[in-house]
C-alpha cells in the first residue's frame, strides 16, 4: 500500500492553451478511497492518467510510495488501473485476462493459478473463468476488471468511472459491491467520476476539480455543507445550492433550508415566494419558484420539502431560510468567506 | 531521470530508422524514374559513373522525346477517354444496385450481395480468354471500345460493394421521413439518398478510374496497335523498340502517368480501405 | 382494423421488390452475361480444342489437362505462382505490421511519408514494374553499380539479376512484395486504429512492455484484419500476370512463369485457346477456398 503525491503537476495539452491540469498538490492518505469528481473537461481523468503514466506531465512531480515515479512507466508504478470500459483482452478468456498482469510481470507460472483463483473469489466470478468478454454481463465485466487489477496485489488503484457504462439499476449495487472490496483489500484507491452520488457516497475525501483546478479537497459533508467557493456549491446538490447576489457578496442556501416560515423556529431570513412549478419525486418534492419583493425580485430559487401538498401554483407563500445556513462567497472572487451582516431588503 | 529520457530516446531512434528504411524500399523505383528522367543517355549508359548523381547536366530531352516521338499523349487521351466512359457506366449499374441490395431487398439481398462480392475476387486472368473471343465476336477487337465492354466486370461488383456499406449508413428513418413527407420511393432515392451520398459516389469515380488506369491484362489481350493503347500497356510494349530501351523517356513515362493516380487515390485512400476490409473493422 | 392492415400493407409495398429488381437486375444481368458467360466458356473451352483463327472445335474430353500435367513448364507454372504467392505474402504481412506500428502515431510528416510509401501501390503496376526492370539492368543496373561499389563484385562480374532462373524469381517475388507492401499497410493500419486507446493502455498499466502488448494483445486482436489483408494479398498475386510479364515474360527459359502468365503465352501469343482456358482454371481452386475464408472472417465480424 501506498500513499500518492502530486506536486505542482500541471498538463499542458497545447502550448499556449490552458492546461489540462494546473498545478495540482495532493496527498492520499494510507488506504483511502479518494473520489476525483469534476465535471467533463475538469481535467480529473488526465490527472489520474498522469499518475498512472498514461500522460506526460507538462511539469511538476508525481510521487507513488514516496518515490517520483515522473519517468516511470505504467508497468513501474505498482498500479493498478480499470478504465472505463474495463478495457479486457477481448480474444482472451477471463482466466487469462486475468492471468495476463502476472504473466507481464513475470510472476512464476505456477503460482498464477492459485492467484487467479483468489481473485476471482474475491470478486465472485469463478464461474466465468473459461468464458470469453463478450459472453458477459456488463456488472460481471467490471468484476473481471477488478479481478485483474487486484491480482498483481497493486500499490494504487486507479479506477476511471467504472460505473458509467452501467445501466443505473445496476449502478447502485455494483457501487455497494465496490465501497465493499475496497473495504476488504484496503488498498489506496483514486475514483474518478463525474456523478456526485458516487462521489458523496464512496469517497473518504472528494476533490472537485474544474478547468484543471482543484475547487475542495474535503470529506463528503465537508464539500457539501461548506463549499469552498460557488462552483462547488452549485456543482454538488440537486437541485443546486440557491445563490443570490446582494452587494459584493454571493449569498447561498441550500434548496432543503429554504422551507415555509412556520416551520423554522429559529433565526431565520424570511422571503416571499412565488411558485411557479411543483414536481413530485416520491420521496420528496421539488418546488422552484421566484422571490418576490425589493432586492431579489424575481429570483430563481429552489425548494425541497418533504411535503408540499397544501402550496398552490401561482400562490405566494411565507418561506424563510435558518440564519446558520447561509453560506457566503465573494463576489469577485467566488471564494467563501465568513458569515456577515447583509441587508436583504 | 537519465534512464526514462534515454529509453525514449532509442525508441525514437528505432521508429525513425524503421520509416526511413521502408519509406526508401519502397519509394526508391519512384526516385530512381525521377533521376533518369533528366539525365543524358551519355551520363546513363557510361558504367563508370555514380548512377546516383547529375554526372552531366539534367536534360529535358526525354521528355521532349516523349511527348513528340511517341504516342504518349495518344495513350494519356486513351486512358482517359475510357476512364470516363468506363466511369459512367460503373454508376449508372452500381448506384441503383448498391441501393437496392443495400434498402430494398431482405435475404435475397444478403445473398445477392455477397454474390456480387465474389464475382470481385474473378480475376481477369481467369476470364480473358473467353473474353477475347467475345470481343473477337463482337468485332471489337483492337478497340478501345472492347475495353469499355469489359472494364466494368471489375468495376461493378466492387463499387457495389462499396457503396452498400456507405448506403447502409444512411438511416432509415431518414427515407422514411421522405417518404411521410410525400417522395416515393424511387424519388426518395433520387431526391435525398443521392445527394446525401455525394461523397461515396466520388469515392467510386475516382476508384474507378484508377482502377482503369491500373489495368493491363485485358488492355494487353484485346488492344494491338500502338495508337489504340492505354497508359498501362503502351508504356512497356510499345516505348521499347525491338530491343532498344529507351529509359530516360520510358521512366519519364511512368513518372508522369503514375503521380496524377497515385494522388488521387491517396486523397480518397480511407474509403477504398473501408471497401476492402469486409467488415473486419467496425 | 380493415383499414390499418391496408395500411400497413402499403407501407410493405413500399419496399416494393419490383422497383428492388429494376435497380439491381442491370447490374447482376451484366454481371451473368460478362462474367458468368465467359467463365462457363473458360470451362468449355478447356474441354475443347479451340484455337485462334479455327472457327471449329470439337469436345476433346480431358486431353487438354492430361497433356498440360505432363509439361515441365506448367509444373514450374504452378510451383512458381505458389512460391511467389506464399513467400511474398510472408514478407508483405511481417513488414506491413512493422510500419503499420511505426505509421500508427501521429508525427510531423506522417502525410507524406504515408504518401510515399503507398506509391508501389497506387501506381500502376505496370509502370512500377518497369521501373524495377531498369534497376534491375542488364547492364546498368544501380543495385551492381552500388555493390561493385562497395567490392562485393568486381566489375562485369556481377550476376543478371533477371537473367538467372534462380536471381529471376527473387526478383520477381522481390517486386511482388514491393507492390502489396503498401496495401497491406494501411488496411492493417485501419485495424489499429479501430483497437480501443484503453487496451494498449491497459496492457501497459498491467505491466506489459511493448513487445508483449504487440504479440500477445494487439496483433491477436488484429487476427481477421490480418487474414482480410493476406486473403486479398493471396489473390492479388496468384492471379497476377502483369509483374512476371514486364519484367521477365515468363524467362529465362520460363523459368519464372506463373499459372496466368503461361496461360497468356500458350492462350493469347500461341493461339491455343483450350490450352490457355485449361490452364487458367487451375486458380479456380484456390479462388474457391480464398473466398470461403473471406466470407467466414466477413461473418464472424457481423457476429460479433
Amino acid at each position: 500500500m501506498a500513499v500518492v503525491e502530486t506536486r505542482d503537476l500541471t498538463k499542458v495539452f497545447k502550448e499556449g492553451q490552458l492546461g489540462a491540469v494546473n498545478h495540482v498538490n495532493l496527498e492520499t492518505r494510507e488506504g483511502e478511497f479518494l473520489v476525483f469528481l469534476g465535471p467533463s473537461g475538469s481535467g480529473k481523468t488526465t490527472l489520474l492518467r498522469m499518475i498512472a503514466g498514461l500522460e506526460t506531465p507538462t511539469s511538476g512531480e508525481i510521487l507513488i510510495g514516496g518515490q517520483v515515479v515522473n519517468d516511470l512507466s505504467p508497468r513501474e508504478r505498482r498500479i493498478a488501473m480499470v478504465f472505463q470500459s474495463y478495457a479486457l483482452y477481448p480474444h482472451l478468456s477471463v482466466y487469462k485476462n486475468i492471468a495476463f498482469p502476472l504473466k507481464a510481470q513475470n510472476v512464476k507460472k505456477e503460482l498464477h493459478k492459485e492467484k487467479v483463483e483468489w481473485a476471482a473469489s474475491l470478486l465472485g466470478i469463478g464461474a466465468l473463468l473459461d468464458r470469453k468478454p463478450r459472453e458477459l454481463s456488463g456488472g460481471e465485466r467490471q468484476r473481471v476488471a477488478l479481478a485483474r487489477a487486484i491480482v498483481r496485489e497493486p500499490a494504487v488503484f486507479l479506477l476511471d468511472e467504472p460505473l458509467s457504462n452501467l445501466d443505473a439499476k445496476l449502478r447502485a449495487s455494483a457501487r455497494e459491491e465496490l465501497e465493499r472490496f475496497h473495504r476488504r483489500v484496503g488498498t489506496t484507491t483514486i475514483y474518478v467520476t463525474h456523478d456526485q452520488v458516487e462521489a458523496m457516497a464512496m469517497g473518504d475525501r472528494v476533490m472537485v476539480l474544474n478547468k484543471g483546478v482543484v475547487r475542495q479537497l474535503g470529506t463528503p459533508t465537508d464539500v457539501y455543507d461548506n463549499p469552498a467557493d460557488t462552483f462547488v456549491a452549485t456543482f454538488l446538490g440537486s437541485p443546486p445550492m440557491n445563490l443570490a447576489e446582494l452587494g459584493d457578496v454571493i449569498v447561498g442556501f441550500r434548496p432543503e433550508h429554504f422551507r415555509p416560515a412556520p416551520t423554522i423556529s429559529d433565526a431565520a431570513v424570511p422571503f416571499r415566494f412565488k411558485v411557479e412549478n411543483i414536481e413530485y419525486l416520491g420521496s420528496e418534492w421539488i418546488v422552484s419558484g421566484t422571490l418576490v419583493g425589493e432586492k431579489l425580485e424575481g429570483k430563481k430559487v429552489f425548494s425541497r420539502l418533504s411535503s408540499a401538498q397544501n402550496l398552490q401554483l401561482g400562490c405566494m407563500y411565507d418561506f424563510a431560510v435558518p440564519q446558520s445556513y447561509l453560506k457566503f462567497f465573494d463576489r469577485s472572487s467566488e471564494k467563501r468567506v465568513a458569515p456577515r451582516v447583509v441587508s436583504w431588503h | 531521470m537519465a534512464k526514462g529520457i534515454s529509453r525514449r530516446f532509442w525508441g525514437k531512434l528505432v521508429h525513425v530508422l524503421v520509416l526511413t528504411t521502408f519509406t526508401i524500399l519502397l519509394a526508391f523505383p519512384f526516385y530512381w524514374m525521377l533521376i533518369t528522367s533528366f539525365k543524358q543517355n551519355l551520363d546513363l549508359y557510361t558504367m563508370e559513373n555514380n548512377p546516383f548523381l547529375f554526372n552531366t547536366k539534367p536534360t529535358l530531352d526525354h521528355v521532349k522525346f516523349l511527348f513528340t516521338e511517341t504516342r504518349f499523349v495518344r495513350w494519356l487521351g486513351n486512358t482517359a477517354f475510357v476512364g470516363v466512359v468506363v466511369v459512367a457506366i460503373t454508376l449508372v449499374l452500381a448506384v441503383p444496385a448498391a441501393y437496392s441490395l443495400a434498402r430494398l431487398s431482405g435475404r435475397w439481398g444478403e445473398r445477392l450481395g455477397i454474390g456480387i462480392f465474389l464475382t470481385y475476387l474473378v480475376p481477369p486472368t481467369l476470364l480473358f480468354i473467353p473474353l477475347s473471343r467475345v470481343v473477337a465476336y463482337l468485332g471489337l477487337q483492337d478497340s478501345l471500345w472492347a475495353l469499355i465492354l469489359v472494364y466494368p466486370t471489375f468495376t461493378v461488383p466492387f463499387s457495389i460493394w462499396l457503396l452498400m456499406g456507405f448506403f447502409k449508413s444512411i438511416p432509415k428513418e431518414l427515407e422514411d421521413a421522405a417518404m411521410v413527407d410525400g417522395l416515393t420511393r424511387f424519388g426518395a432515392f433520387v431526391k435525398l439518398v443521392i445527394p446525401i451520398s455525394v461523397s461515396g459516389i466520388l469515392t467510386v469515380v475516382i476508384f474507378t478510374f484508377t482502377l482503369v488506369t491500373q489495368e493491363f491484362v485485358y488492355a494487353l489481350t484485346f488492344i494491338s496497335s500502338e495508337s489504340n493503347q492505354m497508359i498501362g500497356t503502351g508504356i512497356p510494349i510499345f516505348l521499347v523498340r525491338g530491343d532498344v530501351y529507351y529509359w530516360g523517356a520510358l521512366m519519364a513515362a511512368c513518372l508522369i502517368a503514375s503521380l496524377p493516380i497515385a494522388f488521387m487515390y491517396n486523397l480518397f485512400l480511407d474509403r477504398f480501405i473501408a471497401g476492402f476490409t469486409v467488415g473486419a473493422v467496425k | 382494423m380493415a383499414l390499418a392492415s391496408n395500411k400497413i400493407k402499403s407501407i410493405g409495398a413500399a419496399q416494393s421488390p419490383l422497383l428492388g429488381a429494376a435497380m439491381f437486375s442491370p447490374a447482376v444481368l451484366y454481371i451473368l452475361l460478362l462474367v458468368g458467360g465467359p467463365f462457363f466458356l473458360a470451362i468449355f473451352y478447356a474441354f475443347s480444342d479451340a484455337r485462334i483463327g479455327n472457327a471449329e472445335m470439337h469436345f476433346v474430353g480431358l486431353e487438354n489437362f492430361r497433356s498440360i500435367l505432363q509439361s515441365p513448364s506448367f509444373r514450374v507454372a504452378i510451383r512458381n505462382s505458389f512460391i511467389f504467392t506464399i513467400c511474398s505474402q510472408i514478407v508483405v504481412t511481417v513488414g506491413a505490421n512493422i510500419l503499420a506500428i511505426s505509421l500508427e502515431k501521429t508525427f510531423r510528416g506522417r502525410g507524406l511519408i504515408r504518401f510515399l510509401i503507398l506509391l508501389p501501390w497506387v501506381a500502376p503496376i505496370a509502370l512500377g514494374a518497369i521501373g524495377w526492370k531498369w534497376i534491375l539492368d542488364s547492364i546498368y543496373s544501380v543495385i551492381t553499380w552500388a555493390l561493385v561499389a562497395v567490392h562485393i563484385y568486381k566489375p562485369f562480374s556481377a550476376p543478371m539479376w533477371l537473367g538467372e532462373p534462380r536471381l529471376a524469381i527473387a526478383s520477381v517475388l522481390l517486386v511482388h512484395s514491393w507492390r502489396l507492401m503498401p496495401f497491406s499497410t494501411v488496411i492493417l493500419l485501419a485495424g489499429r486504429t479501430a483497437i480501443p486507446k484503453d487496451i494498449p493502455e491497459a496492457a501497459a498499466v498491467d505491466g506489459a512492455g511493448f513487445w508483449r502488448t504487440q504479440l500477445q494483445i494487439v496483433i491477436p486482436m488484429m487476427r481477421p484484419i490480418i487474414s482480410v489483408a493476406v486473403l486479398f494479398g493471396l489473390i492479388f498475386t496468384f492471379t497476377d500476370m502483369t509483374v512476371v510479364y514486364i519484367l521477365t515474360a515468363g524467362g529465362p527459359f520460363d523459368s519464372t512463369q506463373t499459372l496466368p502468365s503461361l496461360a497468356f503465352a500458350l492462350g493469347i501469343q500461341g493461339s491455343d485457346l483450350a490450352a490457355g482456358a485449361a490452364i487458367s482454371l487451375f486458380l479456380v481452386p484456390l479462388l474457391v477456398i480464398i473466398a470461403y475464408f473471406m466470407l467466414r472472417v466477413a461473418h464472424r465480424a457481423e457476429v460479433n
